[in-house]
């Protein structure tokens, strides 16, 4: 298991999809363990009766249907599939609606989905919040700069129990991303990758639920930004410098 | 699980595990095969399937990837690429005149020897690859802190004086690995250089790929490739070497700025069209607006962001 997860860490970010069928297939009875802690770009399908697009992942999966977050439905149908509660649905219905728009300001476009679910061990929830951004000139690359560019990410977020008017709030967020740039005179450039990280925090309740974690997410999903744009980003092209130090012509070297 | 049960019923055979393994080892990035090949071991517990994976994928990683390994008696290093193949364990090393043996899996180089007549080009080319070679040498030692090249000819290398055309390649590569700080790179460039003779022109053909691999907490990775076509006058060795080492130096050179360039257009716009730094409307998301949206479901408008 660890080793598979050290080939994780190696492959190509863009090739995590094909790896880890792989790996499920070299290693079936660790499949479950390879498909909880690796995650994989997310799929969309058309909720028909909402003619909106829905995010597939395992929270909103039933044997082998997805529950659409706008029509409550499944797809394809299933009988006695699972359902939240009718209040954690009213609350899933609201998240979803508020982080549409804010998907919207920050995005620009892209599919955005909210499941919640009880917590079956302990008293609280769960939710998982889901993005997904085609950020290619052919979908909705505003600016039109990427010939391919995604960007993919997944809130998980574990809610405690109401005590004192205070809950616990734990998030694991990853985001994937992949963008190629291709120019004639630079080039094909790519960049991709992936990475995880966690946050915890102990919330006033009166606040709500639905504030508590979007303020949650939007702090975590700008600094995963921050760190791929200035961190990673950055160190890659600190490396090519140290290969290859820009050079300036002898000439210029001399003046002062 | 549902999955599990369908994944034990169908046991893998052995060519499709070894064209699993084989997938793995070519995709490692620069430098790291032999990580993946470690872990690939553990993963596939079979030793059968690996080796047979490992025999294949060795040898194409390593002359796609053109790694440079060092002569047993550290007289010099011999690059191994599909330019420089003789078989498929020797490479051969034109500045010294040796071959080397080459174990592609240990990624070694064990042993040396002198190089046949018949593998090295005749007097006339090589004043030709050998005036190329020298120039070169002279920018990659300028240019690259820690650099190889070479210079091969790849087609023509029996003709003997001037009425032929020649073909002569240089590979150009730097390598920098350090695990430690979770980051590897690589940079290679080859040149493709047509000696013309009836045209008495020189047609030059560049690739130059870049690599890059960080991953502390994380995997991100850049690949990067650019081709470019040059040209310039059939001259003497040493006046052609002159313009041709020019020539490398422009595009790389070049090349390195245009880089410069889209790293310095990723904040703002590039990565601007996957997710802004902040929302449209330049201030943090009304998230304490939220509590009222039971009462009205006309959500913008609460929200105070109406487009």
């Amino acid at each position: 298991m660890e080793a598979a997860l050290g080939l994780m860490r190696r492959i190509p970010p863009k090739h995590t999809e094909a790896a880890l069928s792989a790996l499920v297939s070299l290693l079936p009875s660790y499949s479950s363990d390879l498909l909880s802690q690796v995650d994989q770009p997310l799929q969309v399908l058309c909720d028909v009766d909402s003619a909106k697009e829905f995010i597939l992942c395992d929270y909103n999966r039933d044997a082998d249907s997805y529950r659409s977050p706008w029509s409550n439905k499944y797809h394809p149908p299933l009988e006695g599939g699972l359902y939240p509660s009718p209040e954690l649905r009213t609350l899933e219905i609201e998240a979803n609606e508020v982080f549409s728009v804010y998907r919207d300001q920050y995005y620009e476009g892209g599919t955005s989905s909210v499941y919640l679910w009880e917590d079956d061990e302990k008293e609280g929830f769960l939710a998982c919040f889901l993005i997904k951004k085609d950020g290619s000139k052919y979908a909705h690359g505003v600016r039109g700069y990427l010939n391919e560019g995604g960007w993919d990410a997944i809130h998980l977020i574990e809610v405690g129990p109401e005590v004192e008017g205070m809950a616990d709030y734990c998030l694991t967020s990853t985001v994937m991303l992949s963008m190629t740039t291709d120019h004639e005179n630079s080039g094909t450039f790519s960049l991709s990758g992936s990475i995880r990280r966690q946050m915890k925090a102990e919330l006033s309740v009166a606040d709500g639920h639905l504030a508590n974690m979007g303020k949650l997410i939007e702090e975590i999903e700008g600094k995963l930004r921050y760190s791929l744009d200035q961190v990673y980003f950055g160190k890659t092209k600190e490396m090519i410098w140290t290969l290859r130090p820009p050079t300036e012509l002898p000439s210029t070297r001399l003046l002062p | 699980m549902a999955d599990e049960e369908e994944h034990q019923e169908t046991e893998l055979s052995d060519n499709q595990k070894i064209d699993i393994a084989k997938w793995f080892l070519l995709n490692s990035p620069p430098g790291e095969i032999q990580y993946v090949a470690k872990d690939l071991r553990s993963v596939l517990r079979d030793d059968n399937a690996y080796q047979m994976a490992a025999s294949e994928a060795f040898p194409f990683y390593n002359k796609t990837h053109i790694i440079s390994l060092q002569f047993p008696d550290r007289s010099g290093d011999v690059l191994v690429s599909s330019f420089s193949e003789i078989s498929e364990a020797e490479y051969l090393d034109p500045r010294t005149a040796q071959v080397g043996k080459i174990d592609h899996v240990r990624q070694i180089c064990t042993d040396i020897r002198p190089a046949k007549d018949e593998e090295l080009p005749t007097p006339y080319i090589e004043e030709y690859r050998c005036a190329l070679d020298a120039e070169v040498c002279k920018y990659v030692a300028e240019a690259y802190p820690k650099g190889v090249c070479s210079v091969y000819c790849i087609s023509g290398k029996d003709v003997e004086e001037p009425g032929s055309d020649f073909e002569l390649v240089v590979l150009i590569t730097a390598t920098r690995l350090s695990p430690q700080n979770f980051c590897n790179g690589s940079w290679r460039s080859i040149w493709n250089i047509e000696f013309m003779d009836e045209l008495q022109t020189v047609e030059v053909r560049g690739k130059m790929q870049v690599g890059a691999h960080y991953f502390e907490e994380g995997n991100v990775q850049l690949e990067a490739q650019h081709e470019c076509k040059d040209s310039t006058m059939f001259q003497s060795p040493d006046d052609s070497s002159f313009s041709l080492a020019n020539i490398i130096r422009h595009h790389e050179t070049e090349y390195m700025s245009s880089l410069e360039t889209s790293y310095s257009n990723l904040p703002d716009s590039t990565f601007k069209d996957l997710r802004r730094k902040l929302p449209v409307t330049r201030t943090l998301f009304p998230w304490h607006n939220t509590m009222q949206f039971s009462l009205t479901r006309d959500i913008t408008k609460e929200l105070g962001i109406e487009k």
